[in-house]
């Protein structure tokens, strides 16, 4: 597979560096799409010439929510265990965001800095996985979840399953029954769309030459929810009868079966267990199943929210599938830091702020619940800023935001501010679920400032933003608080707020 | 005090866990809000598979759902079509949306020519493109002849193309967006006091409009007789309503002439 870039592709290469260069320079944003879009334009075999640089192989990353978190603890547990990672950290996922990523690690010889020892880390798209799962062939393939999400986009949630489902069985034909070169399949045991993508690609045959699997999972009925939520979409199973549960974890994630056909979830090769949820912070053992003796590891996640476990245990089952050590994973969890707007903190005027990206029924759920449960400061309930945006990357359709159950936030918030583009969505919902804003603002700068202002000094202003929202917002505390740009949120980010009071 | 109400209405939610695809719970949340702000009581009552109806509806709501979902309910729903008719022809006031509208209609035929048997509630058919065929997506601004309901907004989702009988009246006439079929500017179906559409979701918080219309034909049905719906206005459905309307007049399809 080793292969030198072509001169036409190192010329693509040069060409997309340099127009990546002048956007930012332009200050029009990252540039973290555009030099993809160009280079790849000029040389369509890029994604192939950087999977063939790769000497330590590549993993993809995939599902409706946590693919960005996932891919950076990841990256971090790669990074700690000696290698390379090549990432597009800055959640630009589809092909082009692919290429630019290469763009920016590769010299003027097309070649990446040290291929020997380096590893792909790939968050990829949704519905650009199966183009590109074949093209990329990697060492591991890390499935999350698969909510609804943007349906105007991505069609209804059964044609991306059906669409992954393909891609692997093709990827099966492609490299044959040997198991060399073979992907491991990395997969959420908890969602049962996830769970049952083993049994696809590994084909009617049982047995030697099955593909390898490593799945995750919570072990920890305590944090389970009373019943399955109205945002769950995986309520029938393969054969067609509805799923019971046993413990529902979040949307149709959980200890899940099928009677009628007798498929069930089945024991997690990685594990979270004792699970402790906290205002700002999850404390679990992580239990990593191996050939002999497994490995239990004491984990202080620093994210909010059972969502973040996911993310967590994704990225730990991966490493664990690469072989990393178990210390790499453990410290590279505790220490990687949140992405950009994933429970980013930011300090304003004395006010702390938490910046929680809520794109679809289930991540605004489950940062909800995490809102709901903190009780971050002792000075009352925190502020909450909820920005609605319906651009392409939100989704044109805002009508999802009924299927969030925002009445979870009655009485558990202080005064709420609606903004975004569709604010005036936005502050109905809410009303509807008998939270009436303070204050409905369209414009984000302005109510930003309106949320600030209520805030009190020392309090807690929550920002639940949608996708170009989060970017709009993140930019305004970034220039007021000297954060990074979120182009270059690679390296783990010193915190720059202080340890909640309580 | 005492007690509740003095009127009430009883709403009839088919296949709300099967049939909820994009997020037509916001229907029957909006329902509820504005039956309280009216002063009048709610009771709805969910149906799911295998469950019976109930022996007595005053509005009955159904969501939409996509082929497999559609699938699992089309022979229940058909097994019922007599009892569903008979409603519909006793003036029960009804809204059938995006997949549930389809299987209101004579039948829909999906894109591998499987043929879903509806209710024939309304005069129409539903078949769906070949794989891979555009679907129709978008902001849609309609403007409804039913009474008292006026200018409609919400968004579209589907692939399968509805064209109205001459037993059925389309519900609204599209300005901007698809509608049944994107060629002949009719949106949904009306058949005396049925409403089928396929605008989704979010279709009554921000159309009062409507779920007043609706309201006042369950409150008819149920008492006989009722005077207008008095008028409260809610300023957050009519700010959310004007904004969809200018975002679909901005970026909802333009129709062909």
């Amino acid at each position: 597979m080793q292969r030198e870039p072509t001169l036409r592709e190192r010329g693509a290469l040069l060409a997309g560096r340099g127009a990546g260069e002048a956007v930012r320079r332009l200050g029009r944003g990252g540039g973290t799409a555009l030099p993809g879009l160009i280079a790849g334009a000029l040389a369509p075999g890029l994604v192939e010439a950087l999977g063939a640089q790769l000497g330590q192989g590549s993993v993809t990353v995939t599902g409706t929510n946590g693919k960005t978190t996932t891919t950076r603890l990841l990256a971090e547990a790669v990074r700690r265990s000696g290698l390379e990672p090549v990432t597009n950290h800055s959640g630009s996922n589809l092909e082009r965001g692919l290429v630019s990523a290469y763009v920016d690690e590769a010299g003027p010889d097309g070649v990446v800095p040290d291929p020997a020892r380096s590893l792909g880390v790939l968050e990829v798209d949704e519905a650009a996985l199966a183009s590109l799962l074949p093209r990329l062939r990697p060492r591991v393939a890390v499935f999350l979840n698969l909510f609804r999400d943007q349906l105007d986009r991505y069609g209804e949630v059964d044609s991306v399953a059906e669409g992954w489902r393909d891609a692997l069985l093709r990827l099966s034909g492609e490299v044959g029954d040997s198991g060399d070169g073979d992907t491991t399949l990395v997969l959420n045991a908890d969602d049962p769309t996830i769970a049952t993508l083993g049994e696809v690609a590994r084909g009617p045959a049982q047995g030697p030459g099955q593909r390898p699997t490593m799945t995750f999972g919570i072990e920890d009925r305590s944090v389970a929810l009373p019943g399955v939520e109205h945002a769950a979409d995986a309520r029938f199973c393969l054969c067609g009868e509805a799923f019971e549960y046993e413990a529902v974890y979040m949307g149709h994630v959980g200890v899940w079966r099928c009677d009628s056909c007798g498929r069930r979830r089945a024991e997690p090769d990685v594990a979270a267990r004792d699970v402790e949820l906290m205002a700002d912070s999850v404390s679990l053992q992580l239990d990593l199943r191996a050939e002999g003796p497994g490995r239990t590891l004491q984990i202080d996640l620093p994210f909010a929210g059972l969502y973040s476990v996911y993310n967590a245990l994704g990225a730990a089952a991966a490493a664990h599938a690469l072989g990393l050590p178990a210390e790499a994973i453990a410290d590279a969890l505790e220490q990687a830091g949140p992405a950009f707007g994933r429970q980013e903190r930011f300090t304003v005027d004395g006010r702390h702020v938490r910046l929680l990206l809520a794109k679809n029924p289930t991540s605004m759920n489950e940062v909800a619940r995490a809102i709901a449960g903190a009780t971050l400061g002792s000075d009352g309930p925190s502020v909450l800023l909820a920005i609605l945006n319906d651009g392409i990357a939100d989704g044109r359709d805002v009508s999802w935001i009924y299927d969030a159950d925002l009445e979870q936030l009655v009485d558990r918030t202080g005064s709420v501010v609606a903004s975004g583009t569709r604010a005036d969505d936005m502050a109905l919902r809410l009303v509807l679920a008998g939270v009436e804003p303070a204050v409905v603002e369209p414009d984000i700068a302005a109510a930003l400032e309106q949320a600030l202002a209520i805030t009190a000094e020392g309090g807690w202003l929550e920002v639940m933003p949608t996708y170009t929202a989060m970017l709009e917002v993140r930019e305004l505390l970034a220039t007021r608080t000297g954060a990074a740009p979120f182009w270059r949120t690679a390296e783990p980010a010193a915190p720059d707020a202080p340890e909640p009071s309580s | 005090m005492s007690g509740g109400p003095e009127q009430t209405i009883r709403v009839v939610d088919l296949y709300p866990e099967v049939m909820n695809v994009y997020a037509d719970r916001g229907n029957v949340i909006a329902l509820r809000a504005r039956c309280r702000a009216l002063g009048i009581g709610c009771e709805a009552t969910a149906v799911g598979l295998g469950d019976p109806l109930p022996a007595e509806a005053d509005l009955v709501l159904i969501g939409g759902g996509q082929d497999r979902e559609q699938r699992r309910i089309a022979g229940e729903l058909a097994s019922r079509a007599g009892l569903l008719r008979e409603w519909a022809d006793g003036d029960t006031p009804m809204l059938a949306v995006c997949g549930g509208f389809q299987l209101f209609g004579r039948f829909y035929r999906t894109a591998e020519g499987d043929e879903l048997i509806g209710t024939a509630v309304f005069d129409a058919v539903t078949v769906a493109p070949a794989r891979g065929a555009a679907r129709c997506i978008g902001d849609v601004l309609a403007q409804s002849g039913v009474e008292g309901v006026g200018e409609v907004v919400g968004f579209e989702n589907h692939a399968g193309r509805t064209y109205l009988g001459p037993g059925a009246e389309a519900f609204a006439r599209v300005l901007h967006g698809h509608g049944n079929n994107g060629d002949d500017r009719t949106e949904g179906a009306l058949y005396r006091e049925a409403i089928g559409t396929y605008l989704h979701g979010s279709l009554l918080p921000k159309n009062m409009a409507l779920t007043d219309r609706l309201i006042l034909g369950a409150l008819r049905h149920r008492y006989g007789d009722g005077g207008p719906l008095p008028a409260i206005d809610d300023i957050y459905a009519e700010r959310a309503h004007r904004t969809a309307a200018t975002v679909a007049r901005e970026r909802g399809r333009s129709y062909p002439r």
